[in-house]
């Protein structure tokens, strides 16, 4: 039985944004490539992480903050780094003095450095408290359906399931899981997270996410401001696709062209 | 006195506010946050926040990060 899609708007924390594309700052050679691939993506929302200021050193140093703009971007700060509920709950109240008061913050908290694994205890934990004293979470998170259900009861305002791990490029490594997670949750479900190219990032469109984080694929492109535009046209490309519903897969072959008024 | 500055001593001459460490870091009028024993200070209360021998102060900014 098919179903004709409509289309929803994107709304996070209460904000529509019209691009499905969410875009992280690490890993660039410099902050113009920053601001330039960032521009590129068309994204409207922007991870930073918070670390330690450099004390008596790079006074002169370009802030992020300046290069991204708060005033034209919605900042959305990470506990990146994070290996405990408690560090990570800090980094959030931090993130929230920092930026004047806003609640959004992305919960991220990892298991192991080979792997960068969410670490879904500790995560499930800082959730709890985080949405308690009001913060609007978006969840980093395994791509384990129970987890996301948890963390969708808990409070978390959008749920993020790795695609592949951290910085891999290996793409959407189980898209079964993924697809559980779709059919069941009510909040926003973004992959975040292994995404490696244009393609990628269009078939968890197409799959029915809101939307796509990416860091890594932007950034450790060759040319890294091509490959933001890529990612742009590939998220609404995915989008399309997914409220157009794509024709059934058949064994055999069907004609496009008609038979009749063949010559001869 | 030394306080405990982004996880290292750090000596401080005279008593200061964190608004005064903040000049005297030369970071006024950047993009920071900061925490006092784990807790964080309001900008509003930089100047009426003394610092204390062994005050274990966190100052943050936004960086690249994914």
């Amino acid at each position: 039985m098919s179903v004709i899609r409509t289309d929803h708007p994107f709304v996070i924390a209460g904000k529509t944004y019209s691009s499905r594309l969410l875009v992280g700052t690490g890993k660039y050679k410099d902050m113009e490539e920053t601001g330039l691939a960032i521009a590129a993506s068309g994204a409207e929302i922007v991870t930073v992480a918070v670390r330690r200021t450099n004390i008596g050193q790079n006074k002169d140093e370009p802030n992020l903050l300046d290069v991204i703009s708060p005033d034209r971007y919605t900042i959305l700060p990470n506990t990146a780094g994070c290996y405990d509920a408690e560090s990570a709950i800090r980094t959030c109240r931090l993130a929230r003095e920092l930026l004047g008061g806003r609640n959004l913050v992305k919960l991220e908290i990892l298991a192991d450095q080979k792997t960068l694994f969410p670490n879904v205890v500790e995560t499930l934990k800082a959730a709890k408290v985080l949405v308690d004293e009001g913060f609007d979470v978006m969840v980093y998170t395994s791509d384990d359906p129970i987890i996301a259900r948890e963390l969708e009861a808990i409070g978390c305002i959008a749920v993020m399931p790795l695609a592949g791990l951290i910085g891999t490029g290996l793409g959407i490594c189980n898209p079964y899981n993924l697809r559980i997670i779709l059919e069941e949750a009510k909040i926003p479900v973004l992959v975040d997270a292994g995404v490696g190219t244009a393609s990628d990032a269009t078939i968890a469109m197409e799959m029915g996410c809101s939307a796509v984080l990416m860091n890594s694929a932007i950034a450790d492109a060759q040319q890294p401001i091509l490959m933001a535009q890529a990612m742009r046209h590939a998220i609404e490309a995915g989008r399309l696709a997914y409220l157009a519903g794509r024709m059934p897969k058949k064994l055999y072959a069907s004609a496009s062209s008609p038979l009749d008024g063949m010559i001869g | 006195m030394h306080i405990q500055l982004n996880g290292e001593a750090y000596p401080l001459s005279e008593s200061l506010s964190v608004a005064g460490l903040i000049e005297h870091l030369q970071l006024a009028g950047r993009r920071v946050a900061v925490e006092l024993n784990f807790e964080i200070v309001p900008r509003s209360q930089y100047e009426t926040t003394l610092l204390k021998e062994n005050d274990s102060v966190e100052i943050v900014h936004a960086i690249g990060g994914g």
